[in-house]
């Protein structure tokens, strides 16, 4: 187990310098020209200018050049520097992610709670009316997409209706809690301000739930399909022949057979989190690395593009790792070498 | 409670399952009874219903499954009894173990916790600890090598007879009065077989349990039951006291059953079987239901369902009970 642990920890900076790689060849196929960033348009047809800035971001070099100086920065903790916020990258997206994974980790947990209880409960009712509304309820999440379910979300719960908070981790009359892990949550908690920690769950109800939807809709498909199975084995009867009540047999014993394949499906959403973190973070204007790259993608800041891409890519590498940490723990027959 | 009340008793339990609207009877009019300390062995090929009649008398049933008649354990109804009444017998006063030790453990679940939850759920006041001593004492019980050790194993860890044993050892965890083993050991290696017997039989004599022993072999029955009821077709065509059965089985099929009990002291080339098969679900013949196997069929038999004749505690269900028996031996 530890040896295996080990093994992939080795491998990890190996994936990520192909992540950097693939990142940085993916920058120069693109069409757009990056000098558009840093130039304005009326400096544009001045040679001078245009050959300053090339100099000083470096553009003038060839790209085997360009690629073994980031490569030798990044062992450095240097991403480069924004073309647009004219900061470190590093700095931005460390600040960024944060809001990010409170985001996803949020629509995870929505996603996996809501989608774990109407699997077993589909399930146990399978062919009645809670079967087929848990039915319709995955196939709107996972055909709806996230930035009209936001925007319909937001108009009906917050706009008309007003019973949720609109945009923003916080309410815009709120003073922020000093920034310890960025985390608006705890931050709150640990300035002792249990009000805003309130208020920072009551904003994230709403972008969790519509990023955490789809998620809760596969895990529920999932989980109906594999508690069906697990209910007809034998062991199910002689959990009842001992006297075992249906709560007990169902989450006790069947739903605990199913936690195997239902963590590694909540695992590897998170790559779909991620992802959908990008729309999501740009119509609730959360301060996230998804609105972040947005903005690098739309002012071709390609050292941020890079960056996002990198952080992204490791973290996704973290929690595959975490995943198949979680897989061995929940399944007693599985012993990695 | 009086001393004539015995301690388990079906009668004329049914149970049907309904395909399209129409329901079929697995079980067709079962009657029989247990007494404390008592074994009685059911026997009856595969599909003969045993199974889905001893589940629906604790209240297991598949779902959709349609149940009359009377269950009475110690004299109080079964049948229709609340669920939350019927859990409190399960597992503390009726145990029941199955035929597959592969898989009637929780895969997931160390064995030593399994046992300690079926103390546990009649002891609510056992610590964790306490209810994984009693486990281990238990395990020890049916003489499980190193149960201190064993206790935090997962099933898969467990030879077949060694789950099959756990399984014992688990439906005995609260000292039950009525033990219904469906066939314990018709999964396991012939050799690990009669361990299994041995430890059921010594904990049964130990323990004093009612215990009925579900069975596709009559010959496991010859050494271990005190009485036997014979199933064809979800109805008992045959019971009677073990010696008396064997001495002078009153009914066709017993004796096709007898017949077939593998001989070790005779090197057989081929085994005797009855020939052809039970009636599918829902597709009796007319008449007696073994009619078209049996060789000694007449018209009547295919007309009249046969009427259960008893005679000195030997009941049959048959319309030429006990002719031709000198024939037999
Ligand atoms: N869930 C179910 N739905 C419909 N029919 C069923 C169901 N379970 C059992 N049956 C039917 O009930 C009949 C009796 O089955 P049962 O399992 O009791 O037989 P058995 O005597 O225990 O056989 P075996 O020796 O193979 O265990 C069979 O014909 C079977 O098809
Ligand atoms: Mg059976």
């Amino acid at each position: 187990m530890t040896r295996y642990i080990l093994r992939r920890l080795i491998a990890m900076p190996f994936l990520v310098l192909g992540i950097v790689t693939l990142a940085f060849l993916l920058t120069t196929v693109t069409k757009g020209d990056p000098l558009t960033a840093i130039v304005s348009d009326r400096q544009m047809n001045n040679p001078e200018v245009v050959a300053a800035a090339k100099a000083k971001w470096g553009l003038d070099r060839s790209l085997p050049e360009r690629y073994a100086i980031y490569v030798g920065n990044l062992f450095q903790g240097d991403m480069g520097t924004s073309f647009i916020t004219r900061r470190p990258v590093a700095q931005d997206v460390l600040h960024r992610l944060p809001a990010t994974m409170e985001l996803v980790i949020a629509a995870m947990i929505v996603g996996a709670t809501i989608g774990i209880s109407l699997g077993v409960l589909a399930a146990y009712f399978h062919n009645t009316a809670i079967d087929h509304a848990s039915r319709l309820f995955a196939l709107f999440g996972s055909s709806v997409p996230v930035f009209w379910l936001g925007l319909a979300l937001l108009y009906v719960f917050s706009v008309q209706w007003g019973v949720l908070p609109g945009p923003g981790r916080l309410d815009a009359r709120a003073v922020a809690p000093p920034t310890v892990t960025g985390f608006m949550t705890i931050d709150t908690l640990l300035a002792g301000e249990f009000r805003l920690f309130l208020d920072a769950v009551w904003h994230l109800i709403l972008p969790a739930f519509v990023l955490g939807w789809a998620v809760a809709g596969t895990i529920s498909r999932l989980v109906r399909a594999n508690m069906l199975e697990i209910l007809s084995r034998e062991f199910i009867l002689t959990a009842r022949a001992k006297g075992a009540g249906e709560f007990r047999v169902v989450v006790g014993h069947a739903l605990r057979n199913t936690m195997v394949p239902t963590l590694t499906v909540i695992g590897y959403s998170f790559a779909y989190l991620l992802t959908g973190a990008v729309l999501t973070e740009t119509i609730f204007s959360w301060p996230g690395m998804g609105s972040y790259a947005v903005d690098a993608a739309r002012g071709l800041d390609f050292p941020a593009i890079i960056g996002v891409t990198i952080v992204g890519g490791v973290v996704f590498l973290l929690t595959n790792l975490l995943t198949d940490i979680a897989y061995v723990v929940a399944n007693p027959r599985v012993r990695l070498g | 409670m009086n001393a004539h009340t015995p301690l388990f008793e079906v009668r004329d339990l049914r149970v049907a399952f309904g395909r399209n609207g129409v329901f079929s009877e697995a079980v067709r009019g079962v009657s029989l009874h247990v007494d404390h300390g008592e074994v009685l062995g059911i026997v009856g090929e595969s599909g003969s219903g045993k199974s889905v009649g001893m589940l629906a008398a604790l209240g297991l049933q598949p779902e959709g499954a349609k149940v009359t008649g009377s269950v009475r354990f110690k004299g109080q109804e079964l049948i229709g009894l609340p669920r939350r009444s019927l859990r409190e017998l399960r597992g503390s006063r009726i145990a029941m173990i199955f035929q597959d030790p592969l898989s009637s453990l929780n895969p997931v679940m160390t064995v030593g916790d399994q046992i300690a939850e079926a103390v546990r759920l009649h002891n609510p006041d056992f610590s964790r600890k306490a209810a994984l001593d009693r486990a281990r004492d238990l395990l020890a019980l049916v003489t499980i090598p190193q149960p201190d050790r064993r206790l935090r194993q997962y099933p898969h860890e467990f030879s077949g007879g060694m789950r099959q044993r756990v399984m014992i050892a688990m439906a005995v965890a609260n000292d039950p009065d009525l033990l219904i083993a469906d066939e314990p050991t018709t999964a396991l290696d012939v050799t690990v077989q009669a361990q299994i017997m041995d430890v059921l039989a010594d904990l049964q004599s130990r323990l004093k349990l009612g215990l009925i022993l579900i069975t596709h072999d009559l010959g496991v029955l010859a050494g271990h039951a005190d009485r036997v009821a014979v199933v064809y077709a979800g109805q008992v065509v045959e019971q009677a006291v073990v010696d008396d059965l064997f001495a002078r089985p009153g009914h066709p099929y017993t004796r096709g059953l007898i017949a077939s009990i593998p001989d070790m002291t005779r090197e057989s080339e081929r085994l005797f079987s009855i020939d052809g098969t039970p009636p599918a679900l829902g597709r009796l013949p007319p008449g007696c239901a073994f009619n078209p196997r049996c060789h000694m069929a007449q018209d009547i038999c295919r007309r009249e369902a046969p009427p259960a004749s008893l005679e000195s505690g030997h009941i049959v269900s048959c319309h030429f009970a006990f002719t031709g028996l000198e024939s037999v031996a």
